[in-house]
């Protein structure tokens, strides 16, 4: 057993060594939120894809490109739950440009559903002249593009728990991120903010979101029926950003669902069979 | 092992067509009447659970090619139509890109399942080395799929491990251009790693056609490492037995992969490939996917590039030497008291390293890394030289022996309880 053991201890070492000094650095992790489509069962939030769209629309589509996204998306099923009609008429309010036209030139004409929805700047170089040199970037596949190191042994445990909402979670964080940079802190640059989580904390992005920026539905009492905070706001475009990078998402939990009690009962009945027909040899017959 | 055929023709069609081309009497005698050893655990099903991934792969894989654009301004781009507007796009892509886990993790353990059972001795060498063959197959097809989303660490994971090319001597800078097909890795190495991408997997199914024949040439090894002596009493007829408890198997397996694919289908991927390649951004880490850490680990142990590179290469190349360099006769693990601790400590230093591998390349993970790397190839020293001294526990006769053995002793006990509760069991 000694070289066993040994390398057993030496293998423990390393993990225990190495566990504080993965989260070390000067990377915070963000708080785990809860999410309305997380785990086996989760689904969209349609009211909270509805006010995070209109965050984005209002808010980040002024600097950020969102390519991979259609007008007509927004009503597909598993989704914000847009009407047809409501799609339609937003992506009226559009100017799209077209062509060329038999006389061979562009021009402009009012959206369509099956349009992506039009990009703030026309190219990267025109992006990153009007954003102080950096490219903010495209809003798509954000969620599924960032996240942070879960580390020894917890990346383990989401194996079990499902947790994979770090995308989200860091987002969220971030945009709610916007502080002071402590004492002692090096000056910021022209162009520079300071952001508890983002990693090295200098971020070109200037606090994009301010408490009442945006006017949330209101209920019947007249009131919004969230708050219009940094806070909410940020988790509401996190969760429709959850839903761009991942527009199929609830069908694939629920698929996998039925697929899962398939499994299950197709290898019960394999199990019994395989007893049943192994059950003829001697030193498998205890159960005959 | 392959002996006398059973095959009967019963019908005329089928007496016509066994005389001119004997297909159905080849299914008949590797799949239906084939002996396989009557004690072979559950191990023994990752064979047919890999030929499973295998053939899914290549089959998602076609499907996947009719929507994919292999160009780098549009490869990204096309992945995401793939998942946003090709019906069951998601599931085609999450199924290969998990397949490919998956496959790894079957073939890992049936590697190590080889390892503990002694599986590479002989007669199997032959067999072995066309494992060892596939495995790198795999691993270089693996490597150039990944490539294809064009994300950032599709990129430059092509970037870094293509360049280790450069380290040999002389032909090293040449080989990296023809990789390549240029000076940098742009659309052309793309387009390259695709063709190859779509070619691989077809070598690999060759391999694997000639693997399969050299096992049923020389029969399935089995956990007493005692060769079948009399095929009646040591063996049963594949199918049913061999059939059903591997199908069973493979639906486990099967659930596994698709708790991945359904639930966490981006657990085993980087997040980073979901950002566009881009040339003028190197990712903060760049690591491969995890069937490849191991090897990471090793490659950047070694201080010297050529060196890390040599001691990579060797790691997977030493495992075609080892019918030679394990000295003992013993096969089977379970009757070498000795040897055994040594291959725990092998698998814990192989995960060891995984982990290794994804750390950053600095401080006391370098030191780690060269520790295990010593204790990695230590362990082939080590079966060299323990085969020369170690005493064997006694083997059972025959693997008949030993199954009865088993009713006598562990079971035995079970038996007794079970035939207890007989009367409410029997209807």
């Amino acid at each position: 057993m000694i070289p066993f053991r040994l390398t057993i201890a030496a293998g423990l070492a390393v993990m225990a060594l190495a566990g504080p000094a993965f989260g070390a650095g000067d990377r915070i992790k963000p708080p785990a939120e809860t999410w309305s489509f997380s785990g086996p069962f989760g689904r969209f939030d349609q009211a909270q894809l509805q006010r995070g769209f209109k965050v984005v629309k209002e808010v980040c589509a002024s600097c950020h490109s969102m390519n991979l996204i259609r007008f007509r998306n927004l009503s597909q099923p598993g989704g914000p739950g847009f009407t047809a009609s409501q799609v339609a008429a937003l992506a009226q309010t559009y100017q799209i440009k077209d062509g060329p036209n038999d006389a061979g030139e562009m021009f402009e004409r009012p959206g369509r559903a099956a349009d992506a929805f039009p990009a703030p700047f026309p190219n990267e170089q025109a992006a990153r002249a009007a954003s102080g040199g950096a490219f903010p970037p495209d809003l798509s596949v954000l969620a599924k593009a960032r996240t942070y190191e879960r580390g020894f042994p917890w990346f383990v445990f989401d194996i079990f728990t499902q947790y994979q909402e770090q995308g989200p979670d860091y987002i969220t964080a971030l945009l709610r991120g916007y502080t002071e940079p402590p004492a002692g802190h090096a000056p910021l640059l022209p162009g520079q903010y300071f952001n508890t989580y983002m990693p090295g904390h200098l971020i070109a992005m200037p606090q994009p979101l301010n408490d009442g920026q945006v006017e949330y539905p209101k209920g019947p009492d007249g009131k919004p029926q969230v708050p219009e905070t940094v806070a909410q706001y940020a988790k509401d475009v996190s969760a429709f950003l959850v839903w761009t990078a991942e527009p199929h998402l609830e069908a694939r939990k629920r698929i996998g669902m039925q697929v899962m009690l398939f499994l299950i009962i197709f290898a019960g009945l394999l199990y019994y069979t395989k007893k049943k027909v192994w059950s003829r040899l001697p030193e498998h017959a205890s159960s005959h | 092992m392959s002996g006398h055929s059973t095959y009967q023709p019963k019908t005329g069609i089928e007496r016509w067509l066994d005389a001119r081309l004997p297909i159905v009497r080849l299914m008949h005698d590797s799949a239906v009447s084939y002996p396989v050893p009557r004690n072979l655990n559950y191990l023994w099903t990752f064979g047919g659970i890999l030929m499973f991934m295998l053939v899914a792969q290549i089959v998602t894989g076609i499907i996947l090619v009719m929507h994919y654009t292999p160009h780098a301004s549009m490869a990204f781009n096309s992945v995401e139509h793939i998942m946003r507007d090709v019906n069951y796009g998601w599931l085609l892509r999450y199924l290969h890109s998990n397949g490919a886990s998956m496959f790894f993790v079957a073939v890992y353990i049936h590697i190590f399942r080889g390892l503990y059972y002694g599986s590479y001795k002989a007669p199997r060498e032959v067999l072995w080395i066309l494992g060892v063959v596939i495995f790198l197959l795999m691993m270089a097809t693996a490597f150039m799929g990944y490539v294809l989303p064009w994300g950032q660490m599709s990129f430059w994971g092509a970037t870094v491990i293509t360049n280790l090319f450069s380290a040999l001597p002389v032909i090293g800078e040449t080989i990296v251009t023809f990789l390549w097909g240029g000076y940098s890795v742009d659309n052309p190495t793309l387009n390259r790693f695709f063709s190859l991408h779509y070619l691989l997997p077809f070598m690999i199914f060759g391999v694997v056609i000639l693997h399969v024949w050299a096992l049923h040439h020389v029969g399935q090894n089995n956990p007493t490492g005692v060769e079948v002596k009399n095929v009646a009493k040591d063996t049963v007829p594949f199918t049913p037995y061999a059939t059903i408890k591997d199908l069973f198997g493979m639906v486990c397996f099967i659930f596994v992969f698709a708790y991945f694919v359904f639930y966490q289908p981006n657990f085993m991927g980087h997040a980073d490939n979901y950002i566009p390649a881009n040339p003028a951004a190197t990712p903060a880490h760049i690591v491969p996917e995890w069937y490849f850490l191991p090897f990471y680990a090793i490659l950047r142990a070694i201080p010297d590039k050529l060196g890390g590179v040599l001691a990579m290469g060797a790691a997977i190349v030493v495992l075609a030497f080892l019918p030679w360099i394990d000295t003992s006769k013993i096969k089977s693990m379970t009757y070498r008291p000795i040897a055994r601790q040594f291959f725990w400590a092998f698998l814990v230093v192989c995960i060891a390293l995984g982990y290794l591998g994804a750390m950053p390349a600095e401080g006391g993970y370098v030191i780690a890394s060269q520790i295990f790397t010593v204790l990695y190839f230590g362990y082939f020293v080590a079966l060299a030289l323990i085969g020369i001294f170690e005493r064997p526990r006694p083997l059972p006769a025959s693997i008949a022996d030993s199954v009865l053995e088993n009713i006598k002793s562990g079971s035995g006990a079970r038996l007794g309880a079970a035939t207890a509760s007989e009367p409410n069991a029997k209807g």
